[in-house]
């Protein structure tokens, strides 16, 4: 009599504790589809061709959002070119190079701190190295090289977890068939490893694409006239753009700073959306 | 032909090993002009006013007191809204949900951590605080406590993946022990697969309010920016400033080289300090567990 009182209590105790955690996940996550649904149905209404491809005028009130675009494609270039060889090369490093020392014990410490650092702090260091003390003015060239370091520890951390799954019977018969090392990486291994560092590319630039605080004082303008047309010019950006006019300009129409938050919104998702396209197609097609 | 590719194979080497080095390099060389820049602060204005409650940079008032306790005070309603829904969440997917919805909902979990923060401050101010003032009856809705429910949000997908991560490395044969003992999966659950994946749970939360304390433009956008001692928990419903939302507002305006700018890099370097002791507390957890380090970074 009694167990089957304390079974059943322990049977109930499991059902409250599944619908608690349950409610725990979906309040974590209706947040999140909110957000989006909210943004996409509020700002759907500003976008027209003269949005997409217009200047802002009458102090940004109107118009367009086309330099902002613009300028963060820019940023998001500028960021790849300089974080996706040195990342790839990183990984590379430690999966196929590094031995398990204290050096790469503090490689690896070094990775998780350029991870953690707050992103204001990569705006200050961005500040002192790049803006002031290289001479390279608030220019574009700036804003992408404090970006690149700041998106290097996902790009180095996903690649790296991407090169290591591919299996240690690739690289055993490729240099067993009289291939070099680097042969056996250039040749075998990176193009096994694609579709995974593809994915934390992505996500690496996706993230720089939505950062404000790196670009406050490395790259990043109030308002420019005209498109930028070297890589030392200044640079209008989405996130600062919407920054600007949901904070600093007033009796701002609502609708423009919608419209300006859905197309960043749809900038970065696009990124997400691919990245987990990639990473779900390579999983199914993989043979190994 | 053997002695060209021998070269090759070497300078190809010597560049990918340099590569490998650079994140160290990155870190010593932030660090360093972190020092250039806010070290002067140490000469220009003492270090009793630099730890006064008052922050008026205008009448060369420094102290950082009132900064440090408001990213005190945002961080700590983070992490207790971050910890509870983010362990919960970890928990659901790795141990409840079905599989489908687990397909759905880390690629869900994943697109949170992508938002910009900017979005986040945007609704913050147009949706969230003017709710919370109607609903709180506050005076203003621009607080600390605006300002710790989206940071919660924020630091919720970084503990997520590295607590579920946790989870999910704890083997099988645990949770099937204890169901042949006779254990339900929810004692299982909270006796055996937490306990075993504590060191990486622990991670999770260290990593998320990392990830909180350096938040910057959302803190900047909602709490109201006034530079206010926060001494009582009544200071979560009023504005408060943080580190980075100093930084990050009045950075723009300063002349290089001002008392005023190397202040604004001294507290950049504390934020610097801030975060190399959260982090490496929270990679010797991971070492100890003997876990991949960069296992916490994806």
């Amino acid at each position: 009599m009694m167990t089957r009182f304390l079974s059943r209590n322990r049977h109930t105790v499991q059902r409250l504790g599944f619908s608690a955690i349950t409610l725990v996940a979906v309040v974590t996550v209706i947040p999140i589809v909110g957000t989006i649904i909210f943004i996409l149905f509020k700002g759907g209404s500003a976008i027209s061709l003269e949005f997409l491809s217009g200047f802002p005028h009458d102090g940004m009130r109107a118009g367009g959002i086309l330099p902002a675009i613009i300028g963060t494609l820019y940023l998001t270039l500028g960021t790849a070119v300089f974080s996706v060889p040195l990342g790839i090369a990183a990984a590379i490093y430690l999966s196929e190079y590094a031995k398990d020392n204290q050096w790469t014990r503090l490689i690896r410490i070094a990775i998780i701190n350029l991870a953690g650092i707050p992103s204001v702090v990569y705006g200050l260091f961005g500040l002192g190295l790049f803006v002031l003390f290289l001479q390279f003015g608030t220019s574009i060239l700036a804003a992408s090289l404090t970006l690149s370091i700041m998106t290097l520890p996902v790009i180095i951390s996903t690649s790296e977890e991407a090169l290591r799954a591919v299996p240690q019977s690739f690289r055993t018969v490729s240099i067993s068939l009289g291939a070099t090392r680097w042969q056996t990486i250039s040749r075998i291994i990176l193009k096994e490893a694609l579709p995974g560092i593809l994915t934390g590319v992505i996500l690496g630039l996706e993230r720089a694409a939505g950062e404000t605080a790196p670009i406050l004082f490395t790259g990043a303008a109030f308002f420019l006239p005209r498109l930028p047309q070297s890589p030392f010019d200044a640079t209008m950006a989405l996130p600062y753009h919407l920054f600007v006019i949901s904070t600093q300009v007033p009796e701002m129409p609502i609708q423009i700073q919608y419209g300006t938050a859905l197309v960043l919104l749809v900038f970065v998702l696009t990124m997400n959306v691919i990245a987990t396209v990639i990473r779900s197609r390579a999983r199914a097609k993989r043979q190994w | 032909m053997e002695k060209s590719l021998s070269w090759r194979e070497f300078i190809i080497t010597r560049l990918i090993q340099s590569s490998g080095y650079s994140a160290i390099i990155f870190v010593a060389l932030i660090f360093f002009f972190l020092l250039r820049e806010g070290l002067p602060t140490l000469g220009e204005v003492e270090t009793s006013s630099l730890l006064n409650i008052r922050w008026y940079p205008i009448e060369e008032y420094f102290g950082i007191l009132p900064l440090i306790s408001g990213s005190l005070i945002v961080t700590l309603g983070a992490t207790l809204i971050a910890v509870p829904f983010g362990i919960g969440t970890a928990v659901y997917i790795s141990e409840i949900a079905p599989r489908w919805m687990r397909e759905i909902l880390k690629p869900l979990v994943e697109l949170l951590g992508g938002l910009p923060s900017v979005v986040l401050g945007f609704l913050g101010i147009l949706v969230l605080s003017p709710f919370l003032r109607v609903f709180l009856d506050l005076p203003t809705g621009l607080t600390a406590f605006t300002g710790s429910l989206l940071l919660g949000g924020i630091a919720v997908p970084t503990v997520v993946s590295v607590a579920e991560d946790a989870l999910d490395s704890v083997p099988r044969a645990y949770r099937e022990g204890s169901w042949a003992l006779g254990a339900t999966k929810w004692q299982t659950i909270w006796r055996v697969t937490l306990p075993a994946a504590k060191s990486g749970v622990l991670t999770a939360i260290m990593l998320g309010v990392g990830r909180a304390i350096g938040e910057t433009m959302t803190v900047m956008m909602v709490t109201g920016n006034a530079p206010v001692l926060a001494t009582k928990l009544g200071s979560l419903f009023s504005p408060v400033r943080t580190m980075t939302a100093t930084i990050a507002a009045e950075m723009g305006e300063v002349a290089n080289g001002s008392t005023h700018y190397h202040v604004l890099f001294f507290i950049g370097m504390v934020l610097f300090i801030i975060s190399l002791i959260v982090n490496v507390i929270a990679s010797s957890v991971v070492f100890r567990a003997k876990k991949r380090a960069e296992r916490i970074l994806s």
